[in-house]
Protein backbone atom coordinates (compact mmCIF):
# COMPACT_ATOMS: atom_id res chain seq x y z
CA UNK A 1 0.00 0.00 0.00
CA UNK A 2 1.02 3.25 -0.56
CA UNK A 3 2.61 5.26 2.46
CA UNK A 4 0.99 8.73 3.22
CA UNK A 5 3.90 9.59 6.10
CA UNK A 6 6.97 7.90 7.50
CA UNK A 7 8.50 8.84 10.54
CA UNK A 8 11.91 7.50 10.63
CA UNK A 9 13.84 7.28 13.50
CA UNK A 10 11.93 10.71 14.59
CA UNK A 11 12.86 12.30 17.72
CA UNK A 12 10.88 15.35 19.44
CA UNK A 13 11.89 17.56 22.58
CA UNK A 14 10.13 20.33 24.50
CA UNK A 15 12.73 22.14 25.90
CA UNK A 16 15.30 19.43 26.56
CA UNK A 17 13.29 16.93 27.70
CA UNK A 18 12.50 14.04 24.86
CA UNK A 19 8.49 13.48 24.37
CA UNK A 20 9.30 11.27 21.14
CA UNK A 21 12.85 9.27 21.10
CA UNK A 22 13.87 7.25 17.77
CA UNK A 23 9.87 6.93 16.61
CA UNK A 24 9.40 4.99 13.64
CA UNK A 25 6.14 4.73 12.13
CA UNK A 26 4.59 4.32 8.36
CA UNK A 27 1.05 5.06 7.99
CA UNK A 28 -0.52 4.10 4.81
CA UNK A 29 -3.68 4.61 2.52
CA UNK A 30 -6.01 2.62 4.07
CA UNK A 31 -4.97 1.85 6.92
CA UNK A 32 -6.56 2.27 10.84
CA UNK A 33 -3.85 2.96 13.40
CA UNK A 34 -4.48 3.37 17.03
CA UNK A 35 -1.97 5.00 19.11
CA UNK A 36 -2.26 4.04 23.30
CA UNK A 37 -0.02 4.30 25.91
CA UNK A 38 0.08 6.37 29.24
CA UNK A 39 -0.58 10.33 29.98
CA UNK A 40 2.52 11.50 28.70
CA UNK A 41 3.93 9.16 26.71
CA UNK A 42 3.81 11.44 23.85
CA UNK A 43 0.17 10.18 21.39
CA UNK A 44 -0.28 13.95 20.97
CA UNK A 45 3.53 15.20 20.29
CA UNK A 46 3.08 11.94 17.89
CA UNK A 47 -0.20 13.85 16.07
CA UNK A 48 1.66 17.09 15.64
CA UNK A 49 4.64 15.93 14.32
CA UNK A 50 2.58 13.84 11.55
CA UNK A 51 1.05 17.37 11.10
CA UNK A 52 4.01 19.15 10.95
CA UNK A 53 3.71 21.80 13.98
CA UNK A 54 5.96 19.44 15.91
CA UNK A 55 9.31 19.34 14.15
CA UNK A 56 11.88 16.74 14.81
CA UNK A 57 14.93 17.85 16.47
CA UNK A 58 16.12 14.09 15.13
CA UNK A 59 15.13 12.07 12.37
CA UNK A 60 12.84 12.74 9.12
CA UNK A 61 9.52 12.91 8.39
CA UNK A 62 8.27 11.91 5.03
CA UNK A 63 4.97 12.92 4.02
CA UNK A 64 3.10 11.67 -0.06
CA UNK A 65 3.55 14.64 -1.99
CA UNK A 66 0.53 16.75 -1.82
CA UNK A 67 -0.96 14.62 1.34
CA UNK A 68 -3.87 16.09 2.54
CA UNK A 69 -4.19 15.78 6.79
CA UNK A 70 -7.33 16.53 8.39
CA UNK A 71 -7.09 17.49 12.54
CA UNK A 72 -10.27 16.36 15.18
CA UNK A 73 -9.21 17.50 18.54
CA UNK A 74 -10.23 16.65 21.66
CA UNK A 75 -13.64 17.76 22.73
CA UNK A 76 -12.81 19.35 26.16
CA UNK A 77 -10.86 21.73 24.59
CA UNK A 78 -13.03 22.94 22.64
CA UNK A 79 -14.72 26.74 23.47
CA UNK A 80 -18.18 25.62 23.37
CA UNK A 81 -19.73 29.02 24.84
CA UNK A 82 -18.08 30.39 21.21
CA UNK A 83 -21.28 31.68 18.56
CA UNK A 84 -20.74 29.34 16.22
CA UNK A 85 -23.43 26.94 14.08
CA UNK A 86 -22.69 23.29 13.38
CA UNK A 87 -22.59 24.87 9.38
CA UNK A 88 -20.52 27.58 10.39
CA UNK A 89 -18.08 25.29 12.37
CA UNK A 90 -18.10 23.39 9.20
CA UNK A 91 -17.68 26.04 6.71
CA UNK A 92 -14.78 27.90 8.80
CA UNK A 93 -12.39 25.12 7.49
CA UNK A 94 -12.39 25.84 3.72
CA UNK A 95 -9.80 28.73 4.03
CA UNK A 96 -8.24 28.29 0.67
CA UNK A 97 -10.05 29.14 -2.55
CA UNK A 98 -13.23 31.05 -1.99
CA UNK A 99 -12.35 34.24 0.41
CA UNK A 100 -15.75 35.51 0.41
CA UNK A 101 -17.50 35.39 3.80
CA UNK A 102 -20.59 33.40 2.78
CA UNK A 103 -20.68 29.70 1.21
CA UNK A 104 -21.33 29.46 -2.30
CA UNK A 105 -24.28 27.14 -3.18
CA UNK A 106 -21.73 24.10 -4.14
CA UNK A 107 -20.24 24.88 -0.51
CA UNK A 108 -23.83 24.94 1.08
CA UNK A 109 -24.29 21.87 -0.75
CA UNK A 110 -21.01 19.82 0.50
CA UNK A 111 -21.32 20.94 3.80
CA UNK A 112 -25.52 19.62 3.67
CA UNK A 113 -24.10 16.44 2.19
CA UNK A 114 -21.51 15.66 4.93
CA UNK A 115 -23.88 16.71 7.57
CA UNK A 116 -26.53 14.06 5.63
CA UNK A 117 -23.03 11.63 5.92
CA UNK A 118 -22.65 11.80 9.56
CA UNK A 119 -26.09 12.04 10.47
CA UNK A 120 -26.96 15.09 11.58
CA UNK A 121 -28.15 17.23 8.90
CA UNK A 122 -31.10 18.45 11.08
CA UNK A 123 -28.77 20.18 13.32
CA UNK A 124 -27.21 22.65 10.78
CA UNK A 125 -28.58 25.64 12.15
CA UNK A 126 -27.84 24.74 15.99
CA UNK A 127 -25.26 25.61 18.20
CA UNK A 128 -22.56 23.85 19.45
CA UNK A 129 -23.56 23.54 22.38
CA UNK A 130 -26.74 22.06 22.04
CA UNK A 131 -26.29 18.18 20.83
CA UNK A 132 -25.15 15.39 22.69
CA UNK A 133 -21.33 14.38 22.93
CA UNK A 134 -21.72 12.40 19.69
CA UNK A 135 -23.03 14.81 17.89
CA UNK A 136 -20.67 17.09 18.91
CA UNK A 137 -17.62 14.68 17.97
CA UNK A 138 -19.43 14.00 14.55
CA UNK A 139 -19.14 18.10 13.92
CA UNK A 140 -15.46 18.30 14.13
CA UNK A 141 -15.23 15.15 12.07
CA UNK A 142 -17.69 16.44 9.80
CA UNK A 143 -15.23 19.78 9.97
CA UNK A 144 -12.42 17.73 8.84
CA UNK A 145 -13.77 15.59 6.02
CA UNK A 146 -15.09 19.60 4.67
CA UNK A 147 -11.31 19.79 3.88
CA UNK A 148 -11.35 15.85 2.12
CA UNK A 149 -8.69 14.49 3.65
CA UNK A 150 -6.43 11.81 2.81
CA UNK A 151 -5.57 10.93 6.44
CA UNK A 152 -7.66 11.82 9.51
CA UNK A 153 -6.21 12.09 12.74
CA UNK A 154 -8.06 12.07 15.74
CA UNK A 155 -7.07 12.90 19.79
CA UNK A 156 -9.01 10.92 21.74
CA UNK A 157 -12.49 11.09 20.28
CA UNK A 158 -13.77 8.85 22.60
CA UNK A 159 -12.64 10.71 25.75
CA UNK A 160 -15.51 11.42 28.63
CA UNK A 161 -18.27 10.36 26.16
CA UNK A 162 -20.35 6.62 27.38
CA UNK A 163 -20.73 3.79 25.92
CA UNK A 164 -22.98 4.02 23.04
CA UNK A 165 -21.36 7.30 22.08
CA UNK A 166 -18.13 5.37 21.99
CA UNK A 167 -19.68 2.77 19.54
CA UNK A 168 -21.49 5.81 17.59
CA UNK A 169 -17.82 6.99 17.05
CA UNK A 170 -16.49 3.83 16.30
CA UNK A 171 -18.85 2.55 14.15
CA UNK A 172 -18.56 6.32 12.25
CA UNK A 173 -14.47 5.57 11.90
CA UNK A 174 -15.36 2.60 10.57
CA UNK A 175 -16.96 3.26 7.75
CA UNK A 176 -15.10 6.15 6.97
CA UNK A 177 -12.55 4.21 6.87
CA UNK A 178 -14.21 1.47 4.80
CA UNK A 179 -14.84 4.39 2.42
CA UNK A 180 -10.59 4.33 1.97
CA UNK A 181 -10.22 7.16 4.08
CA UNK A 182 -6.48 7.01 6.19
CA UNK A 183 -7.05 7.06 9.98
CA UNK A 184 -4.73 7.43 12.82
CA UNK A 185 -6.35 8.30 16.56
CA UNK A 186 -4.71 8.36 19.94
CA UNK A 187 -6.88 6.28 22.57
CA UNK A 188 -7.08 5.44 26.74
CA UNK A 189 -9.39 2.84 25.98
CA UNK A 190 -7.54 -0.61 25.50
CA UNK A 191 -10.92 -2.55 25.29
CA UNK A 192 -13.42 -0.40 23.95
CA UNK A 193 -11.50 0.99 20.86
CA UNK A 194 -7.86 -0.28 21.01
CA UNK A 195 -9.29 -3.73 20.86
CA UNK A 196 -11.24 -3.10 17.51
CA UNK A 197 -8.98 -1.32 15.52
CA UNK A 198 -7.08 -3.34 12.39
CA UNK A 199 -3.73 -2.08 13.81
CA UNK A 200 -2.34 -0.64 17.03
CA UNK A 201 0.69 1.09 18.54
CA UNK A 202 1.95 1.10 21.93
CA UNK A 203 3.77 3.74 22.48
CA UNK A 204 5.97 5.40 25.40
CA UNK A 205 8.22 8.12 24.17
CA UNK A 206 9.41 5.35 21.68
CA UNK A 207 7.72 2.76 20.31
CA UNK A 208 7.18 -0.58 22.38
CA UNK A 209 4.77 -3.14 19.85
CA UNK A 210 3.23 -2.14 16.55
CA UNK A 211 1.00 -4.66 14.87
CA UNK A 212 -2.61 -6.28 15.23
CA UNK A 213 -4.04 -5.99 18.85
CA UNK A 214 -3.77 -9.57 19.57
CA UNK A 215 -0.38 -9.23 19.06
CA UNK A 216 0.47 -5.91 20.54
CA UNK A 217 -1.94 -6.25 23.65
CA UNK A 218 0.27 -8.75 25.65
CA UNK A 219 0.85 -8.64 29.26
CA UNK A 220 4.52 -7.78 28.36
CA UNK A 221 4.02 -5.12 26.25
CA UNK A 222 1.36 -3.34 28.19
CA UNK A 223 3.81 -3.52 31.20
CA UNK A 224 6.58 -1.81 29.53
CA UNK A 225 4.14 0.77 27.73
CA UNK A 226 2.29 1.50 31.34
CA UNK A 227 4.76 0.27 33.66
CA UNK A 228 1.77 -1.66 35.60
CA UNK A 229 0.96 -5.07 35.24
CA UNK A 230 -2.48 -6.23 33.59
CA UNK A 231 -3.79 -10.04 32.69
CA UNK A 232 -5.02 -10.26 28.70
CA UNK A 233 -7.69 -12.54 28.65
CA UNK A 234 -9.66 -13.61 25.20
CA UNK A 235 -13.26 -13.11 25.05
CA UNK A 236 -15.17 -13.75 21.42
CA UNK A 237 -12.01 -14.10 19.61
CA UNK A 238 -10.43 -10.78 21.40
CA UNK A 239 -7.85 -9.62 23.47
CA UNK A 240 -9.54 -8.18 26.68
CA UNK A 241 -7.17 -6.23 28.83
CA UNK A 242 -8.18 -6.73 32.89
CA UNK A 243 -6.07 -4.01 34.83
CA UNK A 244 -4.70 -5.32 38.15
CA UNK A 245 -5.20 -3.30 41.58
CA UNK A 246 -2.25 -3.96 43.70
CA UNK A 247 -4.35 -2.69 46.63
CA UNK A 248 -7.99 -4.14 45.68
CA UNK A 249 -7.51 -5.95 48.69
CA UNK A 250 -7.79 -2.60 50.63
CA UNK A 251 -10.47 -1.59 48.67
CA UNK A 252 -12.63 -4.04 49.58
CA UNK A 253 -11.64 -3.54 53.04
CA UNK A 254 -12.61 -0.03 53.31
CA UNK A 255 -15.94 -0.75 51.28
CA UNK A 256 -16.83 -3.21 53.18
CA UNK A 257 -19.88 -2.30 55.91
CA UNK A 258 -18.89 -2.01 59.30
CA UNK A 259 -20.06 -4.81 61.32
CA UNK B 1 -39.57 67.61 15.67
CA UNK B 2 -37.42 70.74 14.37
CA UNK B 3 -36.24 70.96 17.80
CA UNK B 4 -34.79 67.35 17.03
CA UNK B 5 -33.18 68.30 13.60
CA UNK B 6 -31.81 71.33 15.18
CA UNK B 7 -28.18 70.08 15.64
CA UNK B 8 -28.01 69.17 11.85
CA UNK B 9 -27.53 72.61 10.48
CA UNK B 10 -24.38 72.95 12.29
CA UNK B 11 -21.39 71.60 10.68
CA UNK B 12 -19.22 70.88 13.57
CA UNK B 13 -22.02 68.57 14.60
CA UNK B 14 -22.60 67.16 11.38
CA UNK B 15 -18.81 66.17 10.94
CA UNK B 16 -18.71 64.70 15.02
CA UNK B 17 -21.91 62.81 13.98
CA UNK B 18 -20.66 61.04 11.34
CA UNK B 19 -17.51 60.13 12.63
CA UNK B 20 -18.75 59.17 16.00
CA UNK B 21 -21.55 56.72 13.93
CA UNK B 22 -18.64 55.55 12.01
CA UNK B 23 -16.34 54.99 15.02
CA UNK B 24 -19.27 52.94 16.27
CA UNK B 25 -19.51 51.07 13.65
CA UNK B 26 -15.44 50.19 13.78
CA UNK B 27 -15.83 49.32 16.89
CA UNK B 28 -18.45 47.32 17.02
CA UNK B 29 -16.63 45.31 13.83
CA UNK B 30 -13.53 44.62 15.35
CA UNK B 31 -14.70 44.74 19.38
CA UNK B 32 -16.44 41.21 18.38
CA UNK B 33 -13.31 39.40 17.52
CA UNK B 34 -11.48 41.37 20.88
CA UNK B 35 -14.23 39.62 22.99
CA UNK B 36 -14.28 36.04 21.42
CA UNK B 37 -10.15 35.93 21.99
CA UNK B 38 -10.87 36.72 25.64
CA UNK B 39 -8.87 40.15 25.49
CA UNK B 40 -11.66 42.52 26.32
CA UNK B 41 -9.45 44.51 28.37
CA UNK B 42 -6.91 45.14 25.19
CA UNK B 43 -8.94 48.42 24.14
CA UNK B 44 -8.27 49.84 27.47
CA UNK B 45 -4.72 48.69 27.77
CA UNK B 46 -3.77 50.06 24.37
CA UNK B 47 -5.22 53.54 24.91
CA UNK B 48 -3.03 53.67 27.85
CA UNK B 49 0.08 51.90 26.10
CA UNK B 50 -0.21 54.40 23.35
CA UNK B 51 0.55 57.01 25.91
CA UNK B 52 3.85 56.12 25.71
CA UNK B 53 3.81 56.93 21.97
CA UNK B 54 2.88 60.19 22.25
CA UNK B 55 5.77 60.55 24.93
CA UNK B 56 8.10 59.31 22.53
CA UNK B 57 6.68 60.79 19.54
CA UNK B 58 7.14 64.34 21.23
CA UNK B 59 10.38 63.99 22.41
CA UNK B 60 11.80 62.96 19.35
CA UNK B 61 10.04 65.22 17.08
CA UNK B 62 7.97 63.17 14.77
CA UNK B 63 4.70 62.81 13.78
CA UNK B 64 2.44 62.66 17.61
CA UNK B 65 0.05 60.65 15.36
CA UNK B 66 2.11 58.15 13.42
CA UNK B 67 4.16 57.85 16.39
CA UNK B 68 1.32 56.58 18.89
CA UNK B 69 0.05 54.33 16.07
CA UNK B 70 3.81 52.41 15.14
CA UNK B 71 3.75 52.05 19.59
CA UNK B 72 0.12 50.95 19.82
CA UNK B 73 0.63 48.12 17.35
CA UNK B 74 3.75 47.34 18.36
CA UNK B 75 2.53 47.22 21.68
CA UNK B 76 -0.22 44.44 20.07
CA UNK B 77 2.14 42.45 18.37
CA UNK B 78 4.03 41.98 21.67
CA UNK B 79 0.97 41.14 24.07
CA UNK B 80 -0.14 38.64 21.15
CA UNK B 81 3.67 37.16 21.00
CA UNK B 82 3.71 36.94 24.41
CA UNK B 83 0.65 35.22 24.69
CA UNK B 84 1.35 32.80 21.80
CA UNK B 85 5.47 32.03 22.87
CA UNK B 86 4.58 31.63 26.78
CA UNK B 87 1.03 29.95 27.28
CA UNK B 88 1.43 29.59 30.61
CA UNK B 89 1.05 33.79 30.57
CA UNK B 90 -2.92 34.10 29.58
CA UNK B 91 -3.69 37.15 27.93
CA UNK B 92 -4.91 39.41 30.44
CA UNK B 93 -1.41 39.52 32.25
CA UNK B 94 0.42 40.00 28.87
CA UNK B 95 -2.05 43.20 28.28
CA UNK B 96 -1.68 44.29 32.15
CA UNK B 97 2.09 43.77 31.73
CA UNK B 98 3.25 45.87 28.66
CA UNK B 99 0.31 48.10 28.31
CA UNK B 100 1.26 48.97 31.90
CA UNK B 101 4.96 49.55 31.06
CA UNK B 102 4.04 50.97 27.92
CA UNK B 103 2.17 53.99 29.90
CA UNK B 104 5.02 54.11 32.75
CA UNK B 105 7.18 54.99 29.55
CA UNK B 106 5.46 57.61 28.87
CA UNK B 107 5.20 59.19 32.25
CA UNK B 108 8.80 58.63 32.89
CA UNK B 109 9.50 60.49 29.53
CA UNK B 110 7.65 63.78 29.86
CA UNK B 111 9.04 63.53 33.66
CA UNK B 112 12.34 63.64 32.37
CA UNK B 113 12.02 65.61 28.98
CA UNK B 114 9.21 67.49 29.68
CA UNK B 115 6.10 67.03 27.09
CA UNK B 116 7.97 69.04 24.92
CA UNK B 117 5.29 71.93 24.28
CA UNK B 118 3.10 68.95 22.83
CA UNK B 119 -0.52 68.68 24.42
CA UNK B 120 -1.46 64.77 24.74
CA UNK B 121 -4.36 65.50 26.29
CA UNK B 122 -5.92 67.11 22.73
CA UNK B 123 -4.98 63.52 21.76
CA UNK B 124 -5.92 61.09 24.99
CA UNK B 125 -9.16 62.76 25.85
CA UNK B 126 -10.03 63.94 22.51
CA UNK B 127 -13.41 66.13 21.33
CA UNK B 128 -15.91 65.19 18.90
CA UNK B 129 -17.42 68.05 18.49
CA UNK B 130 -13.80 69.12 17.06
CA UNK B 131 -12.82 66.58 14.80
CA UNK B 132 -12.35 67.99 11.05
CA UNK B 133 -12.35 66.76 8.04
CA UNK B 134 -9.15 64.74 8.27
CA UNK B 135 -10.44 63.01 11.04
CA UNK B 136 -13.16 62.09 9.07
CA UNK B 137 -11.23 60.82 6.57
CA UNK B 138 -8.71 58.67 8.98
CA UNK B 139 -12.16 56.89 10.82
CA UNK B 140 -13.64 56.30 7.66
CA UNK B 141 -9.96 54.90 5.80
CA UNK B 142 -9.30 52.29 9.08
CA UNK B 143 -13.31 51.39 8.72
CA UNK B 144 -12.62 49.96 5.22
CA UNK B 145 -9.74 48.56 6.34
CA UNK B 146 -11.29 46.93 8.92
CA UNK B 147 -14.43 45.91 7.25
CA UNK B 148 -12.01 44.45 4.31
CA UNK B 149 -9.99 42.26 6.55
CA UNK B 150 -13.08 41.05 7.95
CA UNK B 151 -14.13 40.72 4.23
CA UNK B 152 -11.70 38.88 2.95
CA UNK B 153 -10.14 36.64 5.68
CA UNK B 154 -13.83 35.89 7.36
CA UNK B 155 -12.74 32.69 7.32
CA UNK B 156 -9.28 32.55 8.40
CA UNK B 157 -9.95 35.23 11.21
CA UNK B 158 -13.18 32.95 12.23
CA UNK B 159 -11.08 29.68 12.54
CA UNK B 160 -8.06 31.06 14.58
CA UNK B 161 -10.26 32.68 16.84
CA UNK B 162 -12.39 30.00 17.39
CA UNK B 163 -10.01 26.77 17.14
CA UNK B 164 -6.16 28.51 17.15
CA UNK B 165 -4.41 25.06 17.32
CA UNK B 166 -6.56 23.26 14.56
CA UNK B 167 -6.41 26.54 12.34
CA UNK B 168 -2.89 26.30 12.24
CA UNK B 169 -2.76 22.64 10.90
CA UNK B 170 -5.25 23.22 8.49
CA UNK B 171 -3.28 25.79 6.52
CA UNK B 172 -4.21 28.88 8.29
CA UNK B 173 -1.54 31.45 9.48
CA UNK B 174 -2.49 32.30 12.29
CA UNK B 175 0.12 34.31 13.35
CA UNK B 176 -0.36 36.55 10.33
CA UNK B 177 -4.02 36.05 11.01
CA UNK B 178 -3.44 37.60 14.57
CA UNK B 179 -0.89 40.34 13.68
CA UNK B 180 -3.46 41.42 10.82
CA UNK B 181 -6.28 41.94 13.68
CA UNK B 182 -3.46 43.87 16.26
CA UNK B 183 -3.26 45.93 13.53
CA UNK B 184 -6.71 46.12 12.60
CA UNK B 185 -7.04 46.92 16.53
CA UNK B 186 -4.22 49.38 17.13
CA UNK B 187 -5.55 51.63 14.27
CA UNK B 188 -9.11 51.29 15.59
CA UNK B 189 -8.02 52.50 18.74
CA UNK B 190 -5.68 55.32 17.12
CA UNK B 191 -8.50 56.64 15.07
CA UNK B 192 -11.33 56.86 17.43
CA UNK B 193 -9.55 57.89 20.48
CA UNK B 194 -9.79 61.70 19.60
CA UNK B 195 -13.58 60.59 19.47
CA UNK B 196 -14.45 59.53 22.33
CA UNK B 197 -11.47 59.42 24.93
CA UNK B 198 -9.27 56.40 26.02
CA UNK B 199 -11.26 55.30 29.02
CA UNK B 200 -14.15 54.89 26.82
CA UNK B 201 -12.76 53.47 23.93
CA UNK B 202 -12.42 49.95 25.16
CA UNK B 203 -16.61 50.39 26.58
CA UNK B 204 -17.01 50.81 22.69
CA UNK B 205 -15.14 47.82 21.80
CA UNK B 206 -16.61 45.40 24.12
CA UNK B 207 -20.48 47.07 24.83
CA UNK B 208 -21.60 46.22 21.41
CA UNK B 209 -20.20 42.48 21.12
CA UNK B 210 -21.67 41.48 24.66
CA UNK B 211 -25.29 42.79 23.52
CA UNK B 212 -24.89 40.59 20.19
CA UNK B 213 -23.74 37.60 22.17
CA UNK B 214 -26.90 38.18 23.77
CA UNK B 215 -28.95 38.24 21.19
CA UNK B 216 -27.28 34.97 18.75
CA UNK B 217 -25.43 31.67 18.90
CA UNK B 218 -24.20 32.55 15.27
CA UNK B 219 -20.79 34.20 14.49
CA UNK B 220 -21.61 35.83 11.36
CA UNK B 221 -25.05 37.13 13.02
CA UNK B 222 -23.24 38.19 15.91
CA UNK B 223 -20.93 40.61 13.79
CA UNK B 224 -23.38 41.82 12.10
CA UNK B 225 -25.03 42.61 14.84
CA UNK B 226 -22.54 44.12 17.06
CA UNK B 227 -21.31 46.30 14.30
CA UNK B 228 -25.05 47.60 13.83
CA UNK B 229 -25.68 48.22 17.59
CA UNK B 230 -21.95 50.23 17.68
CA UNK B 231 -23.41 52.46 14.83
CA UNK B 232 -26.39 52.67 16.47
CA UNK B 233 -24.50 53.47 19.88
CA UNK B 234 -22.45 56.13 17.83
CA UNK B 235 -25.55 57.97 16.01
CA UNK B 236 -27.82 57.96 18.95
CA UNK B 237 -25.50 58.90 21.35
CA UNK B 238 -24.16 61.74 19.52
CA UNK B 239 -27.84 63.20 18.83
CA UNK B 240 -28.42 62.57 22.84
CA UNK B 241 -25.51 64.70 23.62
CA UNK B 242 -26.34 67.16 21.82
CA UNK B 243 -30.29 67.64 23.84
CA UNK B 244 -29.22 66.22 27.18
CA UNK B 245 -26.20 68.49 27.38
CA UNK B 246 -24.11 65.56 28.16
CA UNK B 247 -20.41 65.00 26.57
CA UNK B 248 -20.71 62.88 23.76
CA UNK B 249 -18.03 60.14 24.64
CA UNK B 250 -20.08 59.09 27.43
CA UNK B 251 -23.38 59.72 26.12
CA UNK B 252 -22.51 56.76 22.98
CA UNK B 253 -21.31 54.51 25.69
CA UNK B 254 -24.26 55.11 28.31
CA UNK B 255 -26.87 54.21 24.94
CA UNK B 256 -24.90 51.40 24.54
CA UNK B 257 -25.40 50.45 28.16
CA UNK B 258 -28.77 50.82 28.11
CA UNK B 259 -28.95 48.62 25.09
CA UNK B 260 -26.95 46.06 27.08
CA UNK B 261 -29.87 45.99 30.76
CA UNK B 262 -32.83 46.48 27.91
CA UNK B 263 -31.37 42.95 25.96
CA UNK B 264 -30.72 42.02 29.36
CA UNK B 265 -33.77 41.96 30.86
CA UNK B 266 -35.60 41.24 27.57
CA UNK B 267 -33.38 37.54 26.47
CA UNK B 268 -34.07 37.05 30.59
CA UNK B 269 -31.49 33.87 31.51
CA UNK B 270 -30.98 32.67 28.24
CA UNK B 271 -28.83 35.65 26.74
CA UNK B 272 -27.51 35.76 30.64
CA UNK B 273 -26.08 32.18 30.05
CA UNK B 274 -24.55 33.19 27.03
CA UNK B 275 -22.96 36.43 27.93
CA UNK B 276 -22.19 34.39 31.25
CA UNK B 277 -20.54 32.34 29.40
CA UNK B 278 -18.40 34.58 27.29
CA UNK B 279 -17.08 36.45 30.58
CA UNK B 280 -16.44 32.80 32.00
CA UNK B 281 -13.84 32.67 28.57
CA UNK B 282 -12.54 36.04 29.71
CA UNK B 283 -11.64 35.31 32.99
Amino acid sequence: MTSLVRLERVTCRYGAEPVLVDVDLDVSAGSFVGVVGPSGSGKTTLLRTIMGTVPPVAGAVRRRSGLRVAYVPQVETVNWNFPVTVSECVLMARTRGRRLPWASAAERAEVASVLDRLGIGEFAGRHIRELSGGQQQRVFVARALFRRPDLLLLDEPTSGVDVRTRHEILHLLNELNDGGLAILLTTHDLNGIAAHLPTLVCLNRSVIGAGSPRSVLTADVLERTYGARMDVLEHGGMPVVVEQYPFADNVVELRRPAS
Amino acid sequence: MTTLLEPFQFEFFRNGLLVATLAGALCGLVGTFVVLKGMSYIGHGLSHAIFGGFAASALLGVNLFLGAGVWGFASALLIGGVTRRRRVIGSDAAIGVITTASFAIGLALIKVFGSRGKNADAYLFGNVLGVDRAQVVLVTLVLVLAVAAVFFGYRALLFSTFDPEVADVSGVRTARVDALLMLVLAATILATMNVLGVTLVAATLVIPPVVARMLTNSFGRMLALSTSIGTFSGFVGMVASYHLDIAPGPMIVLVGSGLFALVFVLTGLRGLGRAGGLEADLA
